[in-house]
C-alpha cells in the first residue's frame, strides 16, 4: 500500500508491506535507524517516536496505519547540526551509558516537556516509566531532564569522602 | 602506577568530565550491530527447543531446503564443532540430546526474515522427552542423570578447573584455610542458614546479533554485539582450527552486556550459515524472548554458610558450601564458581575458612557472566547472615561486621595480606551509616511512620570484589600522533557503557598536558586492526588500559622528546613540554611542535628525520597466581575495591508492599577518574541489584520449561521503581598500582544491595527472608510466619536455625532474646 508521511518534517512517500511495523518501515526503508528495537512487544519502549504529537512504541503500529501522520525521530531532535537543550543537558548530566535506549528516552522526555515545560520529579517519572534503561538507574536522566527545564538547582554530584 | 603528578596539575583526572560517545548516541548517530548493511545479507532464525531434555528421534528439513528464499539449513548433524570457554561442552547446535529448553536445534538463513520463519516451521522434529536433572542439591544422588555423560571426554583449563566425569559437577572449587573444625570447637555459638537466587537474565537494552561472513579460503569477518572481541576470534579459532590471523572480528558500539555479551554466543552460527550460502553475509538478531533461554542467563546459587563464632563477635570459622545451578553448559559459571569460591565471605576475616563451591550442570539454560561474577548471588546470602548471626550475639549488625572487616594485617581467604592500599570497607560503612542516620529512626522518619503506617527498617551491609582473571591478563594500547598535533587511539577494551573510554582519555590528556579533545578513542573495535586486550569483563579495565593508557602517552612523549633533542640539538633531560610543543626548559623560544614531528620532523632544506609517532604502552597483572587446587591459596587479586550499601526501607505489615526511600552507597576506588561515570556505574549498578532484589527472576513449571521468557512476566526496575534519595560516595585510598592510585567500580554497586534490602525488611518487620526475590508475596507470606509479631520472629529464628553443636545450649537460648533486638527499630 502507498502511504504518505512527514517524518522530522520531510515529507516521504513509499509502497510499505501491510505487515511491516512502523519501526522497521523508518529503519529499513527510510534508513534511520537512530530508532532501536529492544523488545518488539511494547514493553521496552527503545522504539519511542512521536507521532502527530503523542509518544508510541512505534513497534506496535503498522507502517500503514502511519500514512498521513506527522512523525518526530531522534535525527529530527539536532538541528542544523547543534544538539538542542534536551540533548545537552543529556550530555552535561551522565544520562547517556549504553546509548541504546537514549533515542527512545530523548523522544519521551521531549513529548513531556512539549506539553509541560516546568515538568515534577514524579512527573518526569512518569513520563518515562515506559522507557527502560538497564545502564544508568535513571537518575541522571531525571536530573538532565530537570536541568534541560531550568529546574535544577545545582549539579547532583558525587560526594567525596 | 600511582602517577606522581601533582593533584593540582591535573586537569581532567578527578574531574567531571562529559563523555567522549556522547554526542552520536544523542542524535542516534552511533551505529550499533544491528544498524549495519551488508550486500547480499541474509536473515538467519534459530529453531529452539521445547523440552528441558529430550532426545531428537528424527528430524527433517527437506521441506525447509525448498522454500525459495532459504540458502541454509543446519541442523546440528552438521556441525561436529564444540565450543567453550574453559570446558569444551557445547555443540553450536544440539546433536541427538536436548540439554535445556530454548536450545537451539536447527538454524536457517533466507533472503527475509519472514522467509526464514517460515522455514523455520517447516523443520519436522520428533522428540522423545527425558526426565531433566532440574535441582543442583541432588548432586550427590547417584541416580541421577547425568546432563553430560560424556564429561570426562571434554578439554578443559586443567589448572585452574576440576570437573567430576560420571556426575553432573563441570567444576568442584576447593578453599581451606585454617583449621576449621578446630574453629567450630572454640565458637561460643554455630550458625547455619541456607540462602537462594533464582536465575537471572541480564536484559542489555540491545539484545545478542552477529553478522558472520565466512569466504572461501576460510576467511572470517565477523560485526558481533560481543564484549569481547578477541575472546571472540580465539574461541572461534580454537573450535574450527582456523588460524586467529584468518578471523576478523569487529565489535561496533554495543548497547550494554553486563557479562551476558562477554563469550561467544550466536558468531559461530552465523559463520556456519554463511559458509553454506555461499559465503553471503548471515544476520542472526536475537529476539527478547531469546535473550532469556537460547542465550544465557546468570546462574542460580543455593549456598549453606556455618558461622562459628565468640560471644564477643568473632567469627572462628565458617564453612561455606555453594551449589552452583549452571544449567546445560559449563560457560562462565565454572569461573563463577571458582571467583565467588575465593571471595564465599565477603569482606570479612575469616580465620578458618572452608569452601566446597560447586558447579552443578542441570537441565536449564546455561549461566554466564553477570555484573558482579556471582558475588551479587553469595551476598544475598553472605549479608543475610551476618545480620542472623549478629542479631543472635545481640550485637548490632554494622557493629558486627566491623568487627569482622577485612583490614591491614587481615588475611584474605586465599591468604594474601590486606595493606592500607589495598583500601577500607570500614570507612565505606562508616560512611553509608552517617548518610542513613543509621541505628535510629529520625523524627522525621517517625512522623512518616505514623502518617502512613507502614514500618521503617535500615541496614547496612558491605561488599567487596576482586577482578575474575587469568593471572597473566594483559592489554595495549597504541596512540598515533596525527598531522595536525592530535591523537588517535588504538586497544580492544571495549565500551559498552561504563564510560572507560572517555576515562582512559581523560588520563591521556592529562600525561601529556593536551586538551581532551585531541585525543580520539574510536569506540569500534576490530581484532585485524587493533591490538590485544584478554577480556572486557570483571572490573579491571580502568586499572589495566589505564596503565597502558598512561604508558602510551609517557611512550610517545618520549619519542617526542628524541625528535626533539636531536632536531634542537638537545639533551632529553633539558626539555619539556605543554599542549603544543617540546621546548628547552631554560630557552623555551627553542622548540619544535607536535605538528612539525607527527609523520616525521623536516629541516628547512628539506632533509628529513624519525618518521611518523606511535606511542605504545603494554601493561600486565604483576605477581598474581593460579590457586592451588586443593587448598585455594594463592595471590588471585589485580585489586580489591571495597564498598558499602546503607538501606532504608518502609514496609506495609498487612500486605507485604514495601517502598525504598533512600540506599547511599559508598566504594574505596582509590582515585576518583571521573565524577559523572563514577556516579553512573554507583547508580546504575545498585538499580540492577535492586531490581535482582525486588522482582527478576526465571520462574519454570516441573518440566524445566521456562515460563516468564518476556518483559511482560520478568519486569525490569522503570523510574518509578528507584529509591526516592540517592546518595553516591567515594572514598580514596590510593591503589598503588592502579592508574593515578584508581580502581574499578564497575560491578560494585551492584553487589550486596539485596541483602540490604532483605535485612532492612526484618529490621523493619521480623519478616524473614532466604529467597531472592524480595516480591512483595514474598514479604507477605513471610510476614505470615510470625507467629506474633517482633517478639516472636526473634525466638522463632535461633530455635529453628542456631545448631547447638557443641556449646552449652542454655547460653544460647537466653541470648536471642534480648540480643536479636533490630537496632533500626530502637526508638531513641
Amino acid at each position: 500500500m502507498k502511504i504518505t508521511l512527514t517524518v522530522n518534517g520531510k515529507k516521504y512517500q513509499r509502497d510499505a508491506s501491510e505487515t511491516k511495523n512502523l519501526l522497521h518501515f523508518l529503519r529499513e526503508d527510510l534508513g534511520l535507524t537512530g530508532t532501536k528495537e529492544g523488545c518488539g512487544a511494547g514493553e521496552c519502549g527503545a522504539c519511542t517516536v512521536i507521532m502527530n504529537g503523542k509518544t508510541v512504541n512505534s513497534c506496535l503500529i503498522l507502517a500503514v496505519e502511519a500514512d498521513g501522520t506527522d512523525i518526530k525521530t531522534i535525527e529530527g531532535e539536532a538541528k542544523n547540526g547543534k544538539l538542542s537543550k534536551l540533548q545537552v543537558a543529556f550530555k552535561k548530566n551522565h544520562a547517556v551509558q549504553c546509548g541504546f535506549c537514549t533515542p527512545g528516552m530523548i523522544m519521551s522526555t521531549r513529548a513531556l516537556l512539549e506539553a509541560n515545560p516546568k515538568p515534577t520529579v514524579e512527573q518526569i517519572k512518569q513520563a518515562i516509566e515506559g522507557n527502560f534503561c538497564r545502564c544508568t538507574g535513571y537518575q541522571q536522566i531525571i536530573e538532565a531532564v530537570q536541568d534541560a527545564s531550568g529546574q535544577l538547582k545545582k549539579k547532583e554530584g558525587l560526594k567525596r569522602a | 602506577m600511582l602517577d606522581n603528578t601533582p593533584k593540582k596539575d591535573l586537569k581532567y583526572v578527578g574531574k567531571d568530565v562529559e563523555r567522549i560517545d556522547v554526542v552520536e548516541k544523542l542524535t542516534g548517530q552511533a551505529l550499533y550491530t544491528a544498524d549495519l548493511e551488508f550486500a547480499g545479507m541474509l536473515h538467519g532464525k534459530v529453531l529452539r527447543s521445547p523440552h528441558a531434555k529430550a532426545r531428537i528421534k528424527k528430524i527433517d528439513v527437506s521441506k525447509a531446503k525448498k522454500l525459495v528464499g532459504v540458502h541454509a539449513v543446519l541442523t546440528g548433524n552438521d556441525l561436529d564443532y564444540r565450543v567453550g570457554l574453559y570446558l569444551v561442552d557445547k555443540y553450536i547446535l544440539a546433536r541427538d540430546t536436548i540439554r535445556h529448553f530454548g536450545e537451539a536445534v536447527a538454524a536457517v538463513a533466507a533472503e527475509t526474515p519472514a522467509i526464514a520463519q517460515q522455514a523455520l516451521d517447516l523443520i519436522e522434529i520428533e522428540y522423545e522427552v527425558l526426565t531433566p536433572f532440574l535441582d543442583p542439591k541432588q548432586v550427590f544422588d547417584k541416580k541421577a542423570p547425568l546432563v553430560h555423560p560424556d564429561l570426562g571426554s571434554y578439554s578443559y583449563v586443567e589448572a585452574v578447573f576440576t570437573p567430576v566425569p560420571g556426575t553432573n559437577i563441570a567444576n568442584h572449587t576447593k578453599l581451606r584455610k585454617g583449621n576449621v573444625e578446630k574453629g567450630f570447637k572454640e565458637a561460643d555459638y554455630v550458625i547455619e542458614r541456607e540462602y537462594t537466587n533464582p536465575n537471572v537474565q541480564h536484559v542489555p537494552m540491545e539484545t545478542h546479533i552477529a553478522v558472520g561472513k565466512w569466504d572461501t579460503g576460510d576467511r572470517i569477518t565477523i560485526h558481533t554485539s560481543a564484549q569481547s572481541p578477541f575472546t571472540v576470534r580465539n574461541l572461534f579459532a580454537h573450535s574450527f582450527k582456523i588460524p586467529h590471523c584468518n578471523i576478523r572480528v569487529i565489535t561496533p558500539y554495543l548497547g550494554g552486556g553486563f557479562g551476558g555479551k562477554a563469550g561467544i554466543h550466536l558468531e559461530p552460527l552465523c559463520c556456519c550459515l554463511s559458509k553454506l550460502s555461499g559465503g553471503r553475509p548471515v544476520r542472526i538478531q536475537a529476539t527478547r524472548e531469546e535473550e532469556f533461554s537460547l542465550l544465557p542467563c546468570r546462574s542460580g546459587l543455593i549456598y549453606n554458610i556455618k558461622t562459628g563464632v565468640k560471644k564477643n563477635g568473632k567469627i572462628v570459622a565458617q564453612k561455606m558450601t555453594m551449589y552452583w545451578d549452571a544449567g546445560a553448559y559449563a560457560d562462565y559459571a565454572v569461573n563463577v564458581t571458582r571467583a565467588s569460591g575465593f571471595s564465599a565471605s565477603g569482606p570479612y576475616e575469616i580465620e578458618n575458612a572452608w569452601v566446597d563451591a560447586y558447579t552443578v550442570y542441570t537441565n536449564k539454560p546455561f549461566g554466564t557472566a553477570y555484573r558482579g561474577f556471582g558475588h551479587v548471588e553469595f551476598s544475598w546470602g553472605m549479608e543475610r547472615h551476618m545480620n542472623y548471626v549478629a542479631d543472635t550475639l545481640g550485637i548490632d549488625p554494622l557493629e558486627f561486621r566491623k568487627i569482622n572487616a577485612l583490614r591491614p594485617g587481615s588475611k584474605t581467604m586465599t591468604g594474601e595480606e590486606v595493606v592500607t592500599n589495598t583500601g577500607s570497607v570500614t570507612k565505606c560503612m562508616d560512611a553509608v551509616a552517617k548518610s542513613i542516620n543509621y541505628g535510629k529512626l529520625t523524627a522525621a522518619e517517625l512522623a512518616r511512620e505514623k502518617k502512613t503506617g507502614m514500618k521503617i527498617g535500615k541496614s547496612v551491609v558491605a561488599l567487596q570484589k576482586a577482578p575474575a582473571m587469568p593471572p597473566f591478563t594483559g592489554t595495549v594500547m597504541i596512540l598515533k600522533l596525527n598531522e595536525d598535533g592530535s591523537v588517535t587511539g588504538s586497544h580492544s577494551l571495549t565500551d559498552y557503557g561504563m564510560g572507560t573510554y572517555t576515562s582512559l582519555a581523560q588520563m591521556i590528556a592529562d600525561v601529556l598536558r593536551w586538551p581532551i579533545e585531541r585525543i580520539r578513542l574510536p569506540i569500534e573495535n576490530d581484532t585485524d586492526r587493533d591490538p590485544y586486550d584478554w577480556q572486557t569483563v570483571a572490573s579491571k579495565g580502568l586499572l589495566l588500559s589505564g596503565n597502558a593508557a598512561i604508558l602510551a602517552a609517557k611512550d610517545l612523549l618520549d619519542k617526542c622528546y628524541d625528535v626533539a633533542a636531536q632536531a634542537l640539538r638537545a639533551q632529553k633531560c633539558d626539555l619539556d613540554h605543554d599542549a603544543e610543543k617540546v621546548f628547552v626548559r631554560h630557552h623555551p623560544k627553542s622548540h619544535v611542535t607536535y605538528k612539525q614531528m607527527a609523520v616525521g620532523y623536516a629541516y628547512p632544506n628539506g632533509n628529513a628525520i624519525c618518521g611518523p609517532i606511535i606511542g605504545i604502552g603494554r601493561y600486565i597483572a604483576q605477581g598474581l597466581t593460579n590457586l592451588d587446587k586443593e587448598t585455594g591459596q594463592g595471590n588471585p587479586a589485580l585489586d580489591w575495591t571495597f564498598g558499602a550499601h546503607g538501606l532504608i526501607v518502609e514496609v506495609c505489615e498487612k500486605t507485604g508492599a514495601f517502598n525504598i526511600i533512600k540506599v547511599a552507597s559508598a566504594y574505596d576506588i582509590g582515585q576518583v577518574i571521573n565524577e559523572g561515570s563514577v556516579r553512573g556505574q554507583a547508580i546504575g549498578g545498585m538499580i540492577q541489584g535492586l531490581g535482582t532484589a525486588m522482582c527478576e527472576g526465571y520462574i519454570y513449571n516441573d518440566k524445566g520449561q521456562l515460563l516468564n521468557p518476556s518483559f511482560t512476566d520478568n519486569k525490569i526496575p522503570t523510574s518509578l521503581d528507584i529509591p526516592e534519595e540517592i546518595d553516591c560516595i567515594a572514598i580514596e585510598t590510593p591503589q598503588i598500582d592502579g592508574p593515578f592510585g584508581a580502581r574499578g567500580v564497575g560491578e560494585h554497586s551492584m553487589i550486596a544491595v539485596c541483602g540490604a534490602l532483605g535485612n532492612a525488611i526484618e529490621k523493619a518487620t521480623g519478616a524473614v527472608l532466604t529467597h531472592m526475590p524480595i516480591r512483595q508475596e514474598n514479604v507477605w507470606k513471610a510476614l505470615q510466619s510470625r507467629s506474633g509479631k517482633k517478639a516472636t520472629a526473634k525466638a522463632t529464628k535461633p530455635a529453628k536455625a542456631v545448631k547447638a553443636e557443641k556449646p552449652a545450649k542454655s547460653v544460647k537460648a537466653e541470648k536471642p532474646a534480648k540480643a536479636t533486638k533490630p537496632a533500626g527499630r530502637a526508638k531513641k
